[in-house]
C-alpha cells in the first residue's frame, strides 16, 4: 500500500496563535482515518492546509505523492473535501451545482456519475431544485456530492454529520464505507466519538496543534481504557470497605477498573468471601470517549506560544 | 482550460439568472438619466457641435458598461466570500490566471450586454453617428476589463458589504460621474480640467465617444494609450493579488 497523505512537520500560526505546531502524519492508501480533538485543536486548519486553502508556515504536505504547494493542480485532483460549514451557491440547482463542480475539475460529461452520486445520497428527487430550497440535511448531502464529482482517491470529511438526522447519517456512512471498500482513502473529523470508533481503523488525536495520540483504534482502546467489571449486589447489600475503596459507584453498580482479565477471578472470590450475593454482573469495554478524555486530560501541552 | 471555461460559464449564468436586476435595471436607470438631462438641456446646449442628447448617449452607454463590469466581479466575489461558497472555486485545480480571465471575461460580457441594451433603448432619442465603430468596441472592451479587474480587487479586499460599498461609492462613482459622461471637460474651470486629465475614466469615455462623433476632448490615440496602460496596471495588480492568495488563501 502506498502513502495517500503525507504531512511533515507542519506549522501554521495565525498571529500569536500556533494553530498547528509541528504536525506529522502519514496515512496509507485505503485507510479510514479519524482526526479527533476538541474545538480549536487544529483539525480544520490541518485539512485546510491539505486542501490548499491555508498555506502552512513550515512543513510539507502531499496527496498521493503530489506536493500540495509545488504540484497543486495534481494534488487537488486527488482530493475531495467536504467542508464543515454548510455552504452553497444560491443561484443554482443541485444538478447545475454538480455539473459546474465537475467542470472545474476538467470533467465535461459527468452525468452518469452525477446520477449515481445523487442516487446514493438519496438526492435524485431534488436534482432540479434550487439550492436555496433545500433543508440543511439536504444541503449537507450536496456538499458530499460536490466533493465526489471528480472521483478523488482521497476523501476528507470535516464533521460531515454535525446537525444531520440519524437516517442521513446512516446512509452517508454506508456510502462512505462503500467508497472506502472500493479503495478510496477516507479522512474523517468528527465530534461523535462513537462514529470514529465504529468507522476508523486508525485515529490521530490533536490538541493545541499537536498530535497527542496516534494509533489503531483498537490499540488506543486497549492502551488507554481497558475493561471495567460492573457489579450489583442483591438486597442492596454493601461491599466490605476494602473492596468498596477500589470501586466507583454508579446507578447501584460498583465499578472496578481492570488492568487485565486475571483480576476478575480474585475479585469475585473476595466478594463471595465477604458473604455478598451478586444480583447483576457486566463486563464492559471502555469506549473512545474514555480514551479521548484520558488523552486530553493526561497530556500536558505547554501553554500556547506567545 | 476547462476550469476557465466552466468558471466563465458559471459567472455568466450567475448574472443571467438574475438578469432583471443585472441587465434590465441598469438599462432603465440610464434611460431615466437621458430623459431628464436631455429634457433640461437638449436644445440649449451643444457640445463640440453635437446636440446634447446625442452627446450624452455614448457617455451613458460607456458609464453603464463600466459600472456593471465593476459590479459583476465585486458582487460575485464578496457574496461567495461572505456565504463561504468561495471554497468551491478554491478547492479545484484552477490556476490564478484562469480565475482572473473567467471573472473579468464575465464582467466584460455583462458590461457589453448592458451597454448594448442602453444604446438600443436610447438611440431613438437623438441622431447618432458611428464614425469609427472599431474604436467604440475597443474602448468598451478594455474599459470593461479595467473595471472588471478593479471589481475583483475590491471584492477580494473587502471583508464586508459595507467596505465594498465604500469602494464603490467613494472611488468608482466619483471617477465615473466626474469623467465627462454628462459634460465636455472643456466646459470646466481650468483647475478641474487639469484634474480630469488624471482620471483614467475620462479617457475611456472620451475615446469611446470619439468612435461615435469623430470629435473628442483628448487625442484618441492618447486616450487609447492611457486606457491600455491602465488596463495593464490593474490586470497585473489583480493577477499579483490572486497569485499571492491575498484574503483568499490564508
Amino acid at each position: 500500500m502506498g502513502v495517500a497523505v503525507s504531512i511533515e512537520q507542519v506549522v501554521k500560526c495565525f498571529g500569536s496563535l500556533r494553530a498547528l505546531d509541528g504536525v506529522s502524519l502519514e496515512i496509507a492508501e485505503g485507510e479510514f482515518f479519524g482526526l479527533l480533538g476538541p474545538n480549536g485543536a487544529g483539525k480544520t486548519t490541518l485539512i485546510s492546509c491539505l486542501a490548499g486553502l491555508v498555506r502552512p508556515d513550515q512543513g510539507k504536505l502531499s496527496v498521493m505523492g503530489c506536493d500540495v504547494r509545488g504540484d497543486y493542480r495534481a494534488a487537488r485532483r486527488q482530493l475531495g473535501v467536504v467542508p464543515q460549514e454548510l455552504v452553497f451557491d444560491p443561484f443554482f440547482s443541485v444538478r447545475e451545482t454538480l455539473r459546474i463542480q465537475s467542470g472545474y475539475f476538467g470533467i465535461r460529461h459527468n452525468d452518469d456519475w452525477i446520477d449515481e452520486i445523487l442516487h446514493n445520497l438519496d438526492l435524485t428527487s431534488k436534482a432540479n431544485v434550487n439550492m436555496r430550497r433545500l433543508s440543511g440535511g439536504m444541503k449537507r448531502r450536496v456538499l458530499v456530492a460536490q466533493a465526489l464529482v471528480h472521483k478523488p482517491p482521497v476523501i476528507v470529511l470535516d464533521e460531515p454529520t454535525a446537525g444531520v438526522d440519524v437516517e442521513l447519517r446512516q446512509g452517508l456512512w454506508q456510502f462512505v464505507q462503500r467508497l472506502n471498500r472500493e479503495g478510496h482513502t477516507v479522512i474523517l473529523t468528527t465530534h461523535y466519538l462513537e462514529e470514529a470508533e465504529t468507522l476508523c481503523g486508525r485515529i490521530a488525536m490533536l490538541k493545541q496543534g499537536r498530535v497527542v495520540a496516534l494509533d489503531t483504534t483498537s490499540n488506543l482502546l486497549a492502551r488507554f481504557a481497558g475493561h471495567t467489571l460492573n457489579v450489583r449486589l442483591a438486597n442492596d447489600a454493601c461491599l466490605p470497605p476494602a473492596l468498596r475503596a477500589r470501586a466507583t459507584q454508579s446507578d447501584g453498580y460498583s465499578i472496578f477498573r481492570l488492568a487485565g482479565f486475571d483480576e476478575i477471578e480474585p475479585l469475585l472470590a473476595a466478594i463471595r468471601v465477604a458473604g455478598c450475593t451478586i444480583d447483576d454482573l457486566r463486563l464492559t469495554q471502555a469506549d473512545l470517549e474514555d480514551v479521548f478524555v484520558g488523552v486530553m486530560q493526561g497530556v500536558k501541552v505547554s501553554e500556547v506560544v506567545q | 482550460m476547462s476550469g476557465l471555461r466552466t468558471l466563465l460559464y458559471k459567472e455568466v449564468l450567475r448574472f443571467w439568472k438574475v438578469g432583471f436586476q443585472t441587465v434590465a435595471a441598469p438599462v432603465m436607470t440610464a434611460l431615466l438619466y437621458l430623459l431628464i438631462f436631455s429634457h433640461v438641456l437638449d436644445g440649449e446646449v451643444q457640445v463640440n457641435s453635437v446636440r446634447y442628447a446625442a452627446f450624452l448617449i455614448p457617455g451613458l452607454v460607456m458609464m453603464s458598461v463600466l459600472q456593471n463590469a465593476f459590479a459583476n466581479t465585486s458582487s460575485s466575489l464578496i457574496q461567495s466570500k461572505v456565504m463561504g461558497s468561495v471554497v468551491f472555486i478554491l478547492l479545484p485545480p484552477i490556476t490564478y490566471v484562469e480565475f482572473y480571465f473567467a471573472y473579468v471575461g464575465a464582467a466584460m460580457l455583462r458590461g457589453l450586454m448592458v451597454g448594448a441594451g442602453v444604446l438600443a433603448a436610447t438611440a431613438w432619442f437623438a441622431p447618432l453617428t458611428f464614425v469609427a465603430p472599431v474604436w467604440i468596441l475597443v474602448f468598451a472592451i478594455i474599459g470593461g476589463g479595467i473595471m472588471g479587474s478593479l471589481g475583483m480587487i475590491a471584492g477580494i479586499w473587502a471583508d464586508k458589504f459595507d467596505q465594498l460599498s465604500g469602494f464603490q461609492n467613494f472611488l468608482i462613482m466619483p471617477l465615473t460621474m466626474l469623467s465627462g459622461v454628462f459634460y465636455s471637460i472643456h466646459s470646466l474651470p481650468p483647475f478641474w480640467q487639469r484634474l480630469s486629465h488624471f482620471n483614467p475614466v475620462f479617457y475611456m469615455i472620451d475615446g469611446f465617444r470619439y468612435g461615435f462623433f469623430g470629435v473628442s476632448d483628448a487625442a484618441p490615440a492618447v486616450s487609447l494609450a492611457v486606457v491600455a496602460a491602465s488596463f495593464i496596471v490593474v490586470a497585473l495588480t489583480t493577477l499579483a493579488m490572486l497569485r499571492s492568495g491575498y484574503k483568499l488563501r490564508y
